[in-house]
């Protein structure tokens, strides 16, 4: 279906074209056309491992041979691990919530290791395999779910802002951040900075995110739009979110829009060079519509089964990030089985290190209550922190007897 | 040396404004109609024909995005001071301000520093049509994280704009609107030294027969009222509270201890305000020195009404004496 017939009915056409109205089906086949059905999705790499040329795109991956994209499979491999381990965890009570990204890893991992060390990130909440590019530590934001903690990394050591959960907030924060780097004047050459916000299509019917195209936008700022369209915003799908695909609204703001294989660590990797490269040279903004599937559950406490078909799941399955890159480079003789038995085992270890790191992981002070709130001390909360400490110290006296 | 300039509270906010944008080249204005204009109050009246538009923006139409890109260009290093052009309208904002401005610092424990500033015309008398004459000051003094401050002078304005800029914390400035332009409140502002801090409470009248308390554009409420009642032979002390949050309630509780009365003034509605909030911890503190209940004159607990009524809205002169008297003959 020619999701154009509708979506763009030019002022000549007349009030009946302008007035037609798309079926939900239209609206449904639109938004989810992908390579099968849409000839703007890029991918380069598909579902059965078969290398796809780009005249576009090729370029943005020509240093990627065979050690490299060996490298972005362990790295798929590696945060899939991690990520399991965790969900399992939540189960066994170790872990208060976890967010899965169970079948995002290609868009995280491609789009993150895009990214130069001088560039800035912002997360949503289920960016940990783009924490994982940036550098940060598994066990540095695992504390996040084990609620030890609200953020645990260095954002400006690893370019990575705190998670954010609030839907949408973070995208304006982002294009706030992008505006400093153009009025710094770190956009222009290669060697220019860019941004790179992270939310899903969940985000995109939140009047912040709207804001944050404007804001980008009319200031130029070097800053992607990185939306994980995975299908589904808890129970809500994307096509209670809008009716034309998610990458076509950039054109309204006047920048462009792409939607890419999200499940293609490639072609996910190429995109975002180009659009990272876009806004270093002071032609940003960008966004990226990256067309995935969220493969488990919204988070732990979610319950998918009652929303959507198994049919659905067991479709997306056959778009692996990670399988695709296995045939890929085992077709090709790029590697044998006992590079990926070591990457199994390696991601094991990983894994291992995580679950040993978090049951063993120390309980906060009753006094990291009180932390940090502002930056100067405040003497009602002193108050508040003297007069708890002492209750509970009342506690410790009393059991001395 | 000295250098006095007798000034309206408008012109000393434009000037400390200008002042601390001197000073720090990452001090930025962002706002709607803030450049050109010079704002709807032309509080910052020739700010960007001398610093230029990248320094001070007029923004796109949206008090979110005013909000959430200033937390942005906070991390990345600057210190925006955001306009909000009235207080009604910054409740589209208030998601920003709640959910990141004002726990950054404590979720990251202390590695984001949220040095932003937010401006905030407040509180009513200036017959204007809905949500241009509202004081929701209380609301945002219940968040965590925020500092919430209040001027009702030129010497404030001049020096406590430039040290709410200079602070790393994220500060809700509430500007008394109605006053903003009064000729009769002009003040001599002394440019050359800083007092040695201006968010404190402040006795801005001695007196020994009751306390009043108040903040913002209620301080010449209760100044006017500490005028009139001397002339009935009533001594009172008048309290700026200056800082809403965190509340400086020590002068008060000292006053309170001397006066033995309370009457807390703000024109906000009372139910679970900062009056109530001042009533509740004096009542704590100062138990035995009581000789009468706290009482409040404020805002009643309804919408802000339309203009024509606002003078029965809004306390006044006479219910401030009316408290007064209610209070003295306990």
């Amino acid at each position: 279906m020619p999701s154009e017939q509708w979506t763009h009915p030019e002022p000549g056409d007349g009030p009946a074209a302008v007035a037609a109205q798309p079926s939900p089906e239209q609206v449904i086949a639109g938004l989810r056309a992908t390579s099968e059905g849409g000839a703007e999705l890029t991918q380069l790499l598909t579902p059965e491992g078969q290398r796809v040329p780009s005249e576009r795109f090729d370029r943005y991956v020509e240093d990627v041979d065979d050690e490299t994209l060996k490298n972005l499979y362990r790295d798929m491999v590696l945060v899939r691990r991690a990520d399991r381990e965790a969900n399992a965890m939540q189960r066994q009570g170790q872990l208060g919530i976890w967010v899965p990204l169970l079948g995002q890893e290609a868009a995280q991992v491609g789009s993150g290791r895009a990214l130069q060390p001088r560039d800035m990130a912002f997360p949503s909440y289920r960016e940990h395999g783009v924490a994982y590019t940036r550098g940060v530590d598994m066990r540095e934001l695992i504390g996040i779910f084990r609620c030890t903690d609200h953020s645990g990394w260095d954002y400006q050591a690893h370019r990575f802002h705190p998670y954010t959960i609030v839907i949408g907030n973070q995208v304006l924060n982002a294009a706030g951040y992008a505006m400093g780097q153009k009025f710094e004047g770190k956009v222009g050459d290669e060697g220019g900075e860019a941004t790179i916000c992270y939310f899903g299509d969940g985000a995109t019917s939140q009047g912040d995110v709207h804001e944050g195209f404007v804001w980008a936008a009319v200031y130029d700022a070097p800053l992607v739009f990185f939306c994980q369209n995975n299908q589904w915003a808890i129970s809500e799908p994307t096509e209670r979110q809008s009716r034309l695909p998610l990458y076509q609204r950039a054109r309204g703001y006047g920048f462009p829009g792409i939607r890419v294989d999200g499940n293609d660590v490639l072609a996910c990797l190429a995109v975002t060079r180009w659009a990272l490269d876009e806004c270093r040279h002071g032609n940003g903004p960008v966004l990226i519509e990256a067309f995935t599937y969220r493969m488990d559950a919204h988070t732990t406490t979610d319950d998918p089964t009652r929303y959507r078909l198994s049919d659905e799941l067991e479709e997306w399955k056959l778009k692996d990030p990670i399988e695709r890159v296995r045939a890929f480079l085992a077709r090709n003789g790029h590697a044998d089985q006992a590079f990926f038995d070591s990457v199994q085992a390696e991601a094991d270890q990983f894994a291992a290190e995580l679950r040993d790191y978090t049951f063993n992981m120390p309980e906060p002070p009753p006094d990291r209550v009180f932390s940090q709130v502002y930056a100067e001390p405040s003497p009602v909360l002193e108050a508040q922190r003297e007069e708890y400490l002492s209750y509970l110290d009342g506690f410790a006296a009393a059991g001395e007897h | 040396m000295t250098d006095l300039q007798k000034l309206t509270i408008g012109k000393a906010l434009n000037l400390g404004l200008r002042r601390a944008m001197e000073e720090d080249p990452t001090v930025l204005i962002m706002g709607e109609d803030v450049g050109k204009l010079g704002g709807v109050f032309r509080i910052t009246d020739g700010l960007q024909k001398d610093f230029g538009e990248q320094r001070v923006l007029d923004t796109p139409l949206a008090e979110s995005g005013i909000i959430g890109t200033a937390v942005g260009l906070a991390v990345r290093g600057f210190r925006p001071v955001c306009e909000i052009q009235f207080e009604g309208f910054i409740f589209p904002g208030f998601d920003q301000i709640s959910s990141q401005l004002a726990k950054l610092h404590y979720r990251t424990q202390g590695k984001v520093k949220m040095p932003v500033v937010i401006r905030v015309p407040f509180g009513g008398g200036i017959g204007a049509v809905e949500h241009h004459s509202e004081s929701p000051e209380s609301l945002f003094s219940h968040i965590a994280g925020l500092k919430v401050v209040s001027i009702s002078n030129a010497v404030d304005a001049y020096w406590g704009i430039q040290e709410a800029i200079r602070s790393d914390d994220p500060i809700l400035f509430f500007e008394p609107k109605k006053l903003y332009h009064s000729g009769a409140l002009k003040m001599e502002v002394d440019t050359s030294t800083a007092p040695s801090r201006v968010f404190a409470s402040q006795v801005v009248r001695a007196g020994t027969d009751a306390t009043v308390v108040a903040y913002g554009p209620s301080v010449k409420v209760a100044l006017d009222a500490a005028t009139a009642a001397e002339a009935e032979g009533k001594s009172l002390e008048v309290i700026d509270l200056r800082t809403l949050s965190p509340l400086d309630l020590g002068p008060v509780f000292e006053s309170v201890r001397k006066t033995g009365r309370l009457i807390a003034v703000s024109e906000a509605p009372s139910e679970s305000s900062l009056t109530s909030e001042i009533a509740a911890r004096v009542q704590q503190e100062c138990f035995y020195s009581l000789e009468s209940p706290v009482l409040r004159v404020t805002g009643f607990d309804t919408p802000y009404p339309p203009a024509k009524l606002e003078e029965h809205y809004l306390p006044d002169l006479d219910r401030v004496l009316h408290a007064v008297d209610r209070s003295l003959a306990w």
